[in-house]
């Protein structure tokens, strides 16, 4: 099933084919829901008049059984039984109204207004046309949402990564799945087999969190690092989430660890704010050179080191030695692998 | 199979019951609360008006009206209520209500708690897969709440904003236009006085927020298309070629590219544009020797003058 559906195709002859399928459909709906009768092949055959296009029995029973698939996979509730259990009747089929409409709920203009909003989460995104057509269906009653308190207000999730689409359906379906993957030290994309539990979007990247079969461990892959086509290795239903796993805190634990020691830098003034931003402690003048004092937090020397590196002559680490060195390290790279060239030497 | 079939059928199961509750209603509204152009809303409405229930008889069909430009639906028995929710559409409302309920001071916690609980029941088990799909938004709140009210009541605001590209605060008059959330981070865009166009600011970068006792200014502002982000290229922008080491190829997952390529050496090639020069020259300092600049020329010695300052300090302490 397509997510992000534009509507009938281009092109008049696929239009015309296309706009007789739905019309076949909907009549189709329309019949099994009139009826409180299980309804034969037959009796559907007479009552739906798309279906006399089919000029043999044959040519019928396929275009019948690939539109019960397409209904069922719409959800349309579609039940079989025979009407009198006592005779040897021939299998038939109906909806019924209420399992169809599920249970009759209203909402109130509030609680539309934030459905609206959740709904425009995905408004530029890869479930855009499920959520509006929910929205939609939540305000059939008639009652319009009172968007008074959340004017303005624009939440939007992207899913510009190509796996997007293949990995949430194997997700929904659990599906095991296969795709290239490559890390971020080598270029060069390695095959992977994945039970995937969950998706997670975090800082607007999207992760899927599963089992690794080719690790026998939980890992988390991140989608725009997936290369090429996801193929599914499996059938529906066949993955097993664990019960009370968090993929949240599965992506959340990728991210550094707690910052539990502490750099004494020296700041020229005015600048470094994003370090002062989360100081822990500043003293103005304190430094040499009468620069600001700056102590920060950090859990990773290179990391640290890295940012430092960023601001060039305006910061500088005092203590520890660990970040100290790092930072001169990065400086002496930096000038390695940039280093002037001759005037004269530069062609066009 | 076609989608485009089976789409359109899942949109017209969802219309008629829209319609049927709002006999009257304009075109032009219904189509823009469709996502759909009105011409494609008039197919559907000729294509509703020759189904109905079995016998065909013109009492059986659906009564379809539009001619003056509202539109009236009329016998449409079977199909008066809507389908279910379906797997795909539960998830991505739940989904969306949950990433909300994480951020702080946005909105009327009661209404979302009871649209939540509703939406749960009438998904029934349907709604067991949306707890696989999460959206974070992991950003410390700042002033949401202030900027929502000055949304509200239409005032101007006072920002004192910082810009760590710039490495600088700035204090500014804005007229609030909209508050966007993208990639897990919240930004209000707005007319910004000081920049005499409109401009985004990340909330969680604005140190401090007062809400003015005056009338923010009417702007129309078209809303972004943010499926490639935020990020805009201007004529005025750098465009630079950078060389990256292995362990420098994160960049290319944060930053948008121009261009990427693949060197034998294991290296990648990468155009890249930015509006700051100061940002650059961070950002190639920060790969600390994994980067080598090949143009423009003078990014390069611009690293390169800091990279000796820096340096040099070391050196003498």
């Amino acid at each position: 099933m397509a997510l992000t559906g534009t509507g009938a195709g281009s092109g008049g002859r696929f239009d015309a084919m296309s706009a007789q399928k739905t019309e076949r459909l909907l009549n189709l709906v329309i019949c099994l829901l009139s009826t409180r009768q299980f309804l034969a092949k037959d009796q559907i055959r007479r009552s739906v008049p798309q279906y006399a296009e089919c000029a043999t029995d044959e040519a019928f029973d396929r275009m019948f059984e690939r539109d019960k698939d397409e209904l069922r996979d719409l959800g349309v509730p579609l039940e079989t039984g025979a009407n009198d259990a006592w005779f040897e009747d021939e299998v038939g089929y109906r909806v019924d109204r209420a399992a169809y409409t599920g249970p009759e709920i209203q909402f109130e203009p509030d609680e539309l207004a934030v459905l609206g909003l959740a709904s425009r989460v995905w408004q530029q995104a890869s479930l855009a046309a499920p959520a509006s057509r929910a929205l939609l269906k939540l305000k059939a009653d008639g009652i319009e949402p009172d968007a008074s308190s959340i004017v303005g207000i624009e939440p939007r999730v992207r899913t510009s990564e190509p796996a997007f689409e293949p990995v949430y359906a194997a997700v929904r379906d659990r599906r095991p799945i296969t795709f290239a993957y490559r890390t971020s030290g080598s270029g060069e994309p390695r095959t992977r087999h994945l039970e995937p539990w969950g998706i997670v979007s975090r800082h607007g990247r999207w992760y899927v969190v599963g089992h690794d079969r080719d690790r026998g461990a939980t890992r988390v892959f991140r989608l725009s690092r997936i290369a090429g086509e996801v193929r599914p290795i499996g059938s529906p239903g066949e993955v097993t989430v664990p019960a009370g796993l968090d993929f949240r805190d599965e992506v959340a634990a990728l991210v550094p660890p707690q910052q539990t020691r502490s750099a004494v830098l020296c700041a020229r003034a005015g600048s470094g704010l994003a370090l002062r931003r989360r100081a822990t402690a500043t003293r103005e003048g304190a430094g040499p050179d009468g620069w600001d004092e700056v102590t920060v937090p950090f859990a990773d020397a290179d990391v640290l080191a890295e940012e430092v590196t960023g601001f060039g002559p305006d910061v500088r680490v005092l203590d520890p030695a660990e970040v100290r060195d790092a930072v001169v390290r990065r400086l002496r790279g930096v000038l390695a692998v940039n280093e002037a060239v001759p005037a004269g030497t530069v062609g066009p | 199979m076609s989608p485009g079939a089976t789409d359109r059928l899942s949109r017209l199961l969802a219309m008629v019951p829209y319609l049927a509750q709002r006999q009257g209603i304009p075109l032009a509204a219904a189509a823009t609360e469709f996502g759909i152009s009105e011409k494609q809303l008039v197919k559907d409405l000729e294509l509703l008006f020759v189904c109905g229930t079995p016998g065909h008889m013109p009492d059986d069909l659906i009564e379809a009206e539009w001619d003056d430009g509202h539109v009236y639906l009329n016998n449409v028995g079977a199909i008066a209520r809507p389908l279910r929710l379906g797997v795909d559409e539960a998830l991505a409302l739940l989904v969306g209500l949950r990433a909300l309920a994480d951020v702080p001071g946005l909105h009327d916690r009661d209404a979302l708690e009871r649209a939540r609980a509703k939406l749960e029941a009438a998904a029934g088990e349907r709604a067991a897969v949306s707890e696989q799909v999460a959206v974070q938004v992991t950003q410390r709140p700042g002033p949401l709440a202030d900027i929502r009210e000055s949304l509200a009541r239409n005032r101007r605001v006072h920002l004192t904003y910082f810009v760590p590209a710039r490495d600088e605060t700035t204090e500014r008059d804005v007229d609030p236009v909209r508050l966007l959330m993208v990639d897990g981070l919240w930004y209000l865009e707005g007319w910004c006085y000081r920049a005499e166009e409109v401009r985004l600011f990340r909330v969680d970068r604005i140190e401090g927020l007062t809400v003015l006792d005056v009338a923010a200014e009417p702007r129309r502002v078209p809303v972004r298309d943010l499926r490639e982000g935020l990020f805009r290229p201007s004529p005025e922008d750098t465009v630079v070629t950078l060389e990256l080491d292995p362990g420098a190829r994160w960049v290319v997952d944060y930053y948008p590219v121009e261009d990427v390529q693949e060197l034998a050496s294991g290296q990648l090639l990468v155009r890249l544009r930015a509006a700051d020069d100061r940002w650059l020259r961070t950002l190639v300092l920060r790969l600390g020797g994994e980067a080598r600049v090949l143009d423009p020329p003078a990014l390069a010695d611009a690293v390169r003058e800091r990279a000796e300052a820096a340096l040099e300090a070391y050196v003498r302490a």
